[in-house]
């Protein structure tokens, strides 16, 4: 796998550099460390859809350069320094939120482009012109899924289990527990976890249990999420679930007892076994590449690399253009272009660098998602 | 009843603190040096453990006693490659050496086995002892791992007061000149302590990754520091000491969690921690030992 | 006999010192010159401020560890304190100073206050123990200031702060602003930490240590790290140049933690985490126990190898790991010492000192 990796990696760069003008774009994540997950996935999506573009051979081929922030802020402006260093044009910020905020920070500052696939914290957007992103921003995940549990009727009794020392899981808890009551959802049970105490969840989910709630909503990222579900079946407590986007990935991993999970709800907004032809071919790619179904950080990495070759292809821009005069060119793109990709159709951007599209309600049927409506 | 149930989760917790614990305070015993790397060697022990079980269908005991053989020979290698030349050295050196091989472990995980969490497959499956028609249940991974605590506990116990090679190792821990002069070989004897404490690492990794079932390779990291702090609860050095810290350590997390708040369930835990060393500075069972003038 | 041999002594010590400050100096002006001239690369011009902010840190942590003798392994807790304080502190006085290097003085004076409370607080029960069992306690106490930091909210409004734990009741009124938000940390941090400023508080910080150590305290330090008992036989009051030592260390580092989280846009208290607190610890026992200039060195040359290790992509970490502890073996190593030694044709003759 890992030679197979390298000589993907020659390849584009010699297919780039035999055209002698390709886009540089960069980009941080976890590579490295406890959030590595989520940084390969990102790397890995955004490097089938380069490798696929400048297959096709036209104006815009690019050279894509991932760097190691190792989920740390510090680390990420290294990186990003590191990238400029490189000449990088235009890019695809940080994967991870925190880290996404610090050198959203730098890109404002150099006038650096930049489409975070999936930081989605509102403070990587806030008071910055030229930085969007490829997902839900989370408060807005918050809402949407208060909004569709009370919509469907899924429950009036709902408790919420969130991680404590991460961004994301906060972001999303703060509107969720906001909204609820005007919804006429009443959140009985709120417990949390964080790194170091996530192995044992008994308490939260008996404090859930007792507390008669109907539906336990669980904003966070698989891995804690299939420990909760394999406790909760083990105490026999057997809730609805309700999961966000994070969940994604749940199914795929290695050994996972998918039966666990029948029932758990989620909105995401992209779905691996989806029939459309877009997302089966990225699917297989990702698959005959690294052994391994593409889970929502990947495809919102591929994504961001089709985004960027529409609006670049759009704009009639050429590599030779400097980060400043492309910054322009693409904050006029994407505050004004439909884009249609595997994480959703229709997606347009707000000035302000947000995201509209519309989250998937998806319920785990027989080990597969199942469109819910 | 819920108190039960939360003492229950406590215990079985604590139990795998308590495992993990073990094998930190035999080497600190006797090597007096802290094994940062003894989480990493845990998670490595899991791996092999998972791979021998899920992808070639060994029997989950002899995948067990596979992971202990692999883990033993590496804990052999580390020692000889990394701590043994730093005999002589400062102990601070050979801290920072063994952080240095946790992140090695680590990072080698990562190379090998790729990030994506593995759900580690339970050595004896998932089911539960149901007491009190149901109201209460042990789930039969805790009941094991409390049954592998006592017996490691005991053999361990006897091995090191009553073997010829335990007694050498007391022999180095209390004094290594002296040792030497007796005619004991103490460089083989600190190796040996590494291999044993090692191949415990794979039992608590098989054990940890059965209660807790997914599997990264920073799995061993964040429980190797709740178990360090656990085998100084219990006084570290002394063989009971981790087993009793393990335990209270896993209860007072749970409590804390559930009687306190969920948020600040490890200030809490901590704060205890400090609380008991104050009171008691050499840990629940730990020896005090006197110095000299 | 024994006067000549203190003379002798200081004069080793003083040039040791001098020799600390002229590298300080030395690399200051090169980095300046060469970052001006355009010689710098942007990474490099990237890590010069947490540079600053890893070598205070390190000094610091070195007179606890070096010095004092006590191992501490939630050194990150104090920066943490400082970084948090000082931030918010810069914060508040954005409308009132708006020279910013004042601010950024003033801020990081507050983050030293700040942490050298929290230093006096830990300091209490901590010293009373030794060795291994102090180690853990100051863990134990990084992991609790981690803890409280991530459930801490602090905002102002017209009617002046408000603070709350858990959960966000600070309600505050229309126009007011959440300054420290729970695990989500400080977000849009004004980013007005400076080399300059990193290099003077590192000078700050060795003219403290160096007059500490070569005052009357810091023989004090060393009679209780060389021999705690003998030291109290004669009278030294441990607990009193302990929680001395204790407490510097501690305000030093709010400082750095002040400089450092004004250097990023957002903070959270995840970062000084365990692993921070080790990352120091490395850079003090690479540098040598109770040696400044090797600290500062250690600090610049760790903080950068990751970096210029970027060039071989998911085997960095790797090669890190293995450099460390080929360098814990190169320095620590009776014979590969003798070996290394064996190979430099000007070494100096150890048995000369």
């Amino acid at each position: 796998m890992k030679k197979i990796l390298v000589c993907t990696l020659l390849v584009l760069a010699m297919s780039a550099s035999a055209f002698g003008a390709a886009f540089k774009i960069g980009g941080t994540g976890p590579l490295t460390g406890g959030a590595a997950i989520y940084g390969n996935a990102a790397k890995n999506g955004a490097e089938i859809a380069v490798a696929e573009i400048n297959a096709m051979g036209g104006d815009v081929q690019f050279e894509l350069r991932y760097e190691d922030d190792t989920h740390d802020a510090e680390k990420a402006v290294n990186a990003y320094n590191a990238l400029k260093d490189w000449g990088m044009q235009i890019s695809l910020g940080s994967v991870t939120s925190k880290p996404a905020e610090a050198t959203a920070a730098e890109n404002f500052a150099d006038r650096i482009f930049a489409l975070t696939p999936s930081a989605s914290s509102a403070a990587v957007t806030e008071g910055k012109d030229n930085v969007f992103q490829m997902c839900f921003v989370d408060p807005n995940q918050g809402s949407a899924s208060a909004q569709y549990i009370a919509d469907k009727g899924l429950a009036k009794k709902v408790a919420v289990i969130w991680k404590n020392d991460d961004v994301y899981s906060k972001g999303i808890r703060d509107t969720f527990v906001e909204k609820a009551p005007s919804l006429g959802l009443e959140v009985v049970s709120e417990t949390t976890f964080a790194d170091g105490n996530d192995n044992d969840f008994s308490v939260q989910l008996t404090d859930a249990q007792t507390k008669g709630a109907e539906l336990v909503f669980l904003p966070m990222y698989y891995q804690p999420a299939s420990l909760i579900l394999a406790q909760a079946q083990a105490m026999s407590y057997a809730p609805k679930w309700f999961g966000v986007d994070g969940m994604d990935g749940i199914l795929t991993m290695e050994g996972f007892d998918k039966s666990l999970a029948e029932g758990v709800m989620l909105l995401t907004p992209f779905n691996a076994d989806a029939k459309d032809e877009r997302t089966q071919n990225f699917v297989k790619k990702y698959q005959e590449k690294h052994g391994e179904v593409p889970n929502q950080f990947a495809a919102d990495g591929y994504d961001c690399v089709y985004a960027y070759y529409q609006a670049l292809t759009q704009a009639k821009a050429t590599p030779d253009m400097d980060a400043a005069t492309l910054c322009a060119k693409m904050i006029e793109q994407f505050t004004t272009m439909t884009f249609n990709g595997v994480t959703g159709e229709n997606v347009r951007w707000s000035a302000n660098g947000e995201v509209t599209k519309d989250p998937k309600g998806m319920v785990i049927k027989d080990g597969a998602y199942v469109g819910l409506d | 009843m819920i108190f039960l149930n939360f003492f229950i989760s406590g215990i079985s917790l604590g139990s795998i603190y308590a495992i993990i614990a073990l094998g930190y305070t035999m080497v600190y015993g006797i090597a007096k040096m802290l094994n940062f790397a003894h989480g990493d060697v845990i998670m490595v022990g899991a791996y092999v453990c998972f791979y021998a079980v899920s992808r070639y269908g060994f029997n989950p005991f002899l995948g067990v006693v596979l992971a202990m053989a692999v883990c033993t020979l590496l804990g052999i290698i580390v020692e000889r490659l990394a701590y043994k030349p730093l005999r002589q050295a400062p102990s601070l050196a050979v801290l920072i050496t063994a952080i240095g091989m946790s992140y090695f472990l680590q990072n080698t995980a990562l190379l090998l086995w790729s990030s994506n969490p593995k759900v580690f497959p339970s050595v004896i499956g998932r089911g539960a002892f149901k007491l009190f028609d149901g109201a209460l249940s042990v789930s039969h991974i805790t009941a094991l791992t409390i049954g592998a605590c006592l017996v490691i506990m005991v053999v361990l116990s006897l091995f090191i007061s009553k073997t010829k090679l335990g007694k050498a190792m007391r022999a180095c821990s209390e004094d290594k000149g002296a040792a030497q002069l007796m005619g004991i070989n103490v460089n083989a004897t600190i190796s040996m302590t590494f291999a044993i404490g090692s191949g415990l690492a794979a039992i608590a990794g098989a054990l940890l990754c059965s209660a807790y079932p997914t599997l990264m390779p920073t799995t061993g990291a964040l429980p190797g520091i709740k178990a360090f702090t656990a085998a100084v609860f219990g006084g570290i050095g002394s063989i009971p000491g981790a087993f009793l810290g393990g335990l209270m350590l896993g209860v007072i997390e749970i409590f804390a969690k559930a009687y306190i708040s969920s948020q600040l369930s490890d200030a809490v835990v901590f704060g205890v921690l400090i609380v008991v060393l104050l009171v008691k500075p050499a840990g629940l069972l730990g020896k005090m030992t006197q110095e000299k003038v | 006999m024994t006067m000549r041999r203190l003379i002798n002594l200081k004069r080793v010590e003083a040039r040791r010192i001098y020799l600390t400050y002229a590298v300080v100096i030395a690399a200051y002006v090169i980095c300046q010159v060469m970052s001006s001239t355009g010689f710098l690369s942007s990474s490099m011009r990237g890590m010069l401020v947490p540079i600053c902010a890893y070598m205070v840190m390190a000094v610091s942590l070195n007179l606890v560890v070096g010095i004092l003798g006590e191992l501490s392994l939630g050194h990150a807790g104090f920066m943490s304190v400082g970084a948090f304080s000082g931030v918010a502190a810069a914060f508040l006085m954005q409308g009132v100073i708006p020279f910013a290097p004042v601010r950024l003085a003033l801020a990081m004076a507050v983050a030293a206050v700040f942490a050298a409370v929290a230093g006096f607080l830990i300091g209490i029960p901590v010293l009373r123990l030794k060795g291994d069992y102090l180690a853990i306690v100051t863990l134990a106490f990084g992991e609790i200031i981690k803890s409280i930091l991530n459930n801490f909210y602090l905002g102002v409004d017209s009617q002046g702060l408000h603070f709350s734990m858990l959960t966000d009741t600070t309600r505050l009124l229309k126009g007011g602003k959440l300054i420290i938000r729970g695990p989500m940390g400080i977000s849009g941090i004004q980013k007005i930490a400076t080399f300059p400023a990193g290099f003077i508080l590192l000078m700050i910080a060795l003219m403290i240590v160096f007059n500490l150590v070569n005052s009357r305290s810091g023989r004090a330090f060393m009679a209780i790290r060389d021999d705690r008992i003998a030291a109290e036989s004669i009278g030294l009051d441990i607990t009193k140049y302990k929680m001395m030592a204790f407490v510097m260390s501690a305000a030093l580092a709010g400082s750095a933690g002040a400089l450092f989280a004004m250097n990023y846009s957002t903070i959270v208290a995840n970062k000084f985490d365990f692993n921070t607190s080790i990352l120091i610890l490395v850079f003090v026992v690479l540098g040598g126990q109770g040696n400044m200039l090797g600290s500062i060195i250690a600090a610049a040359v760790l903080t950068i190898l990751p970096e210029k290790l970027r060039e071989f992509s998911e085997y960095r970490m790797l090669l890190y790991a293995v450099i460390l502890i080929v360098m814990m073996l190169a320095t620590n190593n009776a014979e590969i010492k003798n070996f290394l030694a064996g190979l430099n044709p000007f070494r100096r003759k150890e048995e000369a000192e």
